[in-house]
């Protein structure tokens, strides 16, 4: 069956519809991006990234994103060790109760924090009663980096806690017999083993919070541009598709770079959600 | 396994039908209108009353800024028919033929809109061809006497260091600066390369003592005193006081901008009848008056103005503005794609910094 | 103690997640519309919520959509699953790894992609353009989740079928199909999920007149949150979690009638 190629037309229809729906689209982008806006070939939508208020936008992403990326690596980590350490009986319900908030609606999500981090909001009205200074961190890149943190967090636990429950428990063993203590067998077994798991939760965390532009604008109170906002604004207000293709040309590059990485470092796929 | 997968997905299927059934939509059998509109910009009720009426369905979207309506107008791919953009906005629209020359004697009751609106329309539509006004107003500071202990009669306030955290600016290109520029003593009408940069600069030392660049949100925010001093339009002004007793608008001395937004028909509609009829009915004495009460923002509809029962509002300055007693007033103008350009610019310059 | 230390760091994480819901699911009951004070229990915004259409509407065509797009991906999925796993591996590979894209892709980027590729094409903007949206960025969910089950597949199973007389079609049904069943059932979820919880594309692709949750939750946060949004994130949220507990109670109670037997 397996060489037999009489079905391999059955592939065509979605053959097709990638053609049309993924390839044609990003040809597009690149058409934009290389034209101006009278169809002549041009590098300078690309070149637009050196544009101080675009590298700056770009800047503020990279850091961002990097920042909420490292945390949500140093939170997630030990609370996937926990719970892989759970028995199998609660196992998958407890995991469940970790994604759950996943299910819920992103943008309902960074609503909530909007909530909460306002002036007069829940958390500063708590401080008040008890008398504690207020939280002014709305509208500031830390609200942002809590956004992508809270938004985030389940895409770094998953991967991690499923790299870790297929380890091997007879090479934790086997390390322990061999009289590594715990840091060495955590440092030289189970963390290098777990590797996978890591950057693919990397990726899954890095490259949606480099790109935001909804958590920037429903935390940072329209006042912090970050890459992915400028995007969306040529697009949407100021009307100049092409500087907006060029620079999502630009994005896509970092996009790849972290691709490339994870794709070196996971060869075997192993680290995936599922 | 297999099972609960099976059972989450009637289960997920039963919700899906459940939503269908209460999700009843009132379908029109004269066809449909889509109206383009600023967000909360109409009583939701208005709507329903005219597909009660004529058997019309309205699909409705809204949008925050004219900077927004006009590139999804421009593309064409949602084709809508009736949009309400200001003065300049139409003025650009005029001048890109995107819209239609209305048929005034489709739509009678505009004769309840008073002559003056007309003639201050002229500005951005010469021979009053294109464009049907729906509401008016300035631009003006909107405080809060609680936190705000001195008589506020400029622009000057919004870059007062005590008042650090406490600031709303508006998120739109023009209104932003246009403050900066009326501070400074231009025009707001600017195209000057220097002048535009003595605002911007302005702007980026406001930053840091902005809350928040926000639009349509200024309003609630206000009303829940979590800032003291805001830009906002007019026509919040009667909305807010009615929520928050504690603001005030005022309009400050150096002058500010003075606006029409008016009711357009686009080239491209695909149901140009319904939208004469949808426009009409606007107009109506009894309908303007009801989205006047909604949304608070200045009818130039006489008629409606005679309906109006609190005496207090019908002749409220900050409702119904004298405009020729009030000084630097001024009204924006389509500046061209090249300062179009310049000005996006240095906005974004601004918001990046 | 190093018990108590893993237990009150899985508390504390567990706090960080729910603390914002529990708040949201506390202000839909707050009598007064502003946060600022506790004006008493009430439920008028749930049926100021289910009296307003537009809103009703929103989760209409979220529904709708996510149902239509997975159940489309699903089944474009799996029969180029089946395609793929007898073919060459060099055009095997390049398919993949095309289909990788949306997946690996910022959203913001495939939506605006998909935007330029609409409006170019002329196509009219509403339910339609979401919905080619959503199917094309759910496929490759499905293929994920189905691929790995051929791969685990017996083939000699299928042969069998054949040699006893079975037709191709009849033998895929009866053979095949019952060993990739889980693979395309989660695949389907997946999607659904994935179409559900999406803004990003679905802000670039939709028309006049059309809102899907997201959008809408948009589109009323600039405008100012009212509390009948913390009543739709208390509905959505009980939602899942009820459907949560159902899937996750079913395979205890079997196991305890099988130990009862």
């Amino acid at each position: 069956m397996l060489k037999n190629k009489k079905n391999g037309w059955l592939a065509i229809p979605y053959t097709i519809w990638a053609i049309i729906f993924i390839l044609i689209p990003l040809v597009m982008i690149f058409y934009y991006g290389l034209v101006n806006r009278n169809g002549d070939f041009t590098l300078e939508n690309i070149a637009a990234i050196t544009e101080p208020e675009h590298i700056k936008a770009l800047g503020l992403s990279m850091l961002l994103s990097l920042i909420a990326t490292l945390i949500c690596i140093i939170l997630a980590y030990p609370l996937a060790m926990i719970l892989s350490k759970l028995g199998l009986k609660q196992n998958s319900f407890i995991v469940l109760i970790f994604i759950l908030p996943m299910w819920m609606n992103f943008l309902l999500r960074t609503l909530a924090w909007q909530t909460l981090l306002e002036k007069t909001g829940v958390i500063n009205q708590l401080l008040a009663m008890l008398h504690l200074p207020a939280l002014n961190i709305i509208n500031t890149p830390y609200a942002i980096v809590l956004g992508m943190v809270y938004n985030f967090l389940p895409f770094m636990v998953l991967p991690i806690y499923n790299s870790l429950i297929r380890l091997d428990q007879d090479v934790i063993n086997a390390a322990k017999d061999l009289g590594a203590n715990n840091l060495h067998t955590f440092t030289r077994v189970i963390f290098p083993l777990s590797l996978p798991g890591v950057i693919s939760g990397v990726t899954m965390v890095f490259i949606p919070a480099l790109t935001t532009f909804v958590i920037s604008n429903l935390l940072g109170g329209s006042k912090i541009l970050l890459i992915g906002n400028v995007i969306e604004e040529e697009f949407t207000q100021a009307g100049n598709w092409n500087l907006g293709s060029g620079l999502s040309l630009v994005m896509m590059i970092f996009i790849l770079i972290s691709m490339v990485i994870s794709a070196i470092a996971d060869k075997d796929g192993e680290g995936g959600m599922l | 396994m297999k099972k609960h997968i099976a059972f989450a997905l009637t289960f997920i299927l039963c919700m899906s039908v459940l939503t269908g059934c209460s999700a009843g939509k009132t379908s029109g059998e004269n066809g449909q209108v889509i109206v383009y509109n600023w967000g909360e910009y109409l009583d939701p009720e208005v709507l329903d009353l005219f597909t009660e009426e004529t058997g019309i369905e309205v699909i409705y979207d809204e949008y925050e800024t004219n900077e927004i309506m006009y590139p999804k107008v421009e593309t064409g791919a949602t084709e809508y028919d009736v949009v309400c953009p200001s003065d300049y906005m139409i003025e650009k629209m005029i001048e890109n033929e995107l819209l239609a020359e209305i048929n005034f004697e489709k739509i009678p009751n505009s004769k309840n809109i008073s002559p003056q609106y007309y003639e201050q329309s002229k500005e951005f539509d010469p021979e009053n061809k294109y464009s049907i006004p729906y509401c008016f107003g300035t631009v003006g500071i909107l405080y809060n006497k609680t936190m705000v202990d001195e008589p506020i009669d400029s622009w000057n306030v919004l870059w007062d260091e005590k008042y650090k955290d406490n600031i709303l600016m508006q998120d739109s290109v023009r209104d932003a600066f246009m403050v900066a520029l009326k501070k400074l003593g231009y025009s707001m009408n600017s195209t000057n390369q220097k002048e535009l940069e003595e605002a911007r600069d302005l702007l980026i030392e406001q930053k840091p003592l902005t809350q928040a660049y926000v639009v349509d949100q200024v309003r609630d925010k206000m009303i829940g005193n979590e800032a003291a001093i805001g830009v906002i339009y007019s026509g919040e002004a009667i909305y807010t006081q009615r929520e928050n007793p504690d603001l005030e608008y005022v309009i400050p001395k150096e002058g500010t901008n003075v606006w029409i937004d008016s009711w357009c028909i686009l080239k491209n509609a695909p149901n140009k009848e319904n939208a004469e009829k949808f426009i009409d009915f606007l107009c109506r004495p009894d309908i303007a008056l009801k989205n006047f009460e909604y949304i608070t923002y200045s009818t130039p509809n006489e008629e409606a103005r005679k309906l109006i029962e609190d005496e207090d509002i019908k002749n409220s300055k900050i409702a119904f503005p004298d405009l020729s007693k009030l000084e630097h007033l001024e009204t924006y103008q389509y500046l061209g794609e090249e300062s179009d350009q310049l000005y996006n610019d240095m906005w974004k310059e601004v918001k990046s910094n | 103690m190093k018990r108590f230390l893993e237990r009150f760091y899985v508390a504390v994480i567990f706090i960080f997640l729910y603390a914002p819901i529990v708040t949201l699911i506390v202000l839909s009951f707050n009598n007064s519309r502003t946060r600022a004070k506790w004006g008493g229990f009430t439920f008028k915004w749930y049926s100021s919520l289910l009296q307003n259409h537009t809103i009703m509407d929103a989760l209409y065509n979220t529904l709708l959509i996510a149902l239509i797009s997975a159940l489309a991906a699903t089944i474009i999925g799996t029969i180029t699953c089946i395609a793929l796993n007898r073919m060459q591996s060099k055009t095997k590979a390049v398919l993949l790894g095309i289909t990788n894209i949306p997946m690996l892709n910022a959203d913001i980027v495939t939506g605006i992609s998909l935007m330029l590729l609409f409006i170019s094409f002329g196509f009219r903007f509403g339910f339609n353009t979401i919905l080619l949206a959503h199917i094309t960025f759910n496929i490759p969910y499905v293929i994920l989740n189905v691929m790995p089950k051929f791969k685990q597949l017996n083939p000699n199973t299928f042969e069998a079928a054949l040699d006893l007389g079975a037709s191709p079609v009849y033998a895929f049904f009866k053979v095949v199909f019952p060993d990739i069943l889980p693979g395309i059932l989660s695949g389907f979820l997946m999607a659904f999920t994935m179409s559900l919880d999406d803004f990003i594309i679905t802000h670039f692709t939709k028309g006049a007149g059309i809102d899907t949750i997201s959008t809408k939750v948009y589109t009323e946060v600039k405008k100012g949150i009212k509390p009948e949004m913390y009543a739709l994130s208390t509905i959505i949220f009980i939602t899942v979690f009820v459907l949560l507990l159902i899937i996750n109670a079913a395979p205890v109670k079997k196991k305890k009638q099988g130990e009862l037997q």
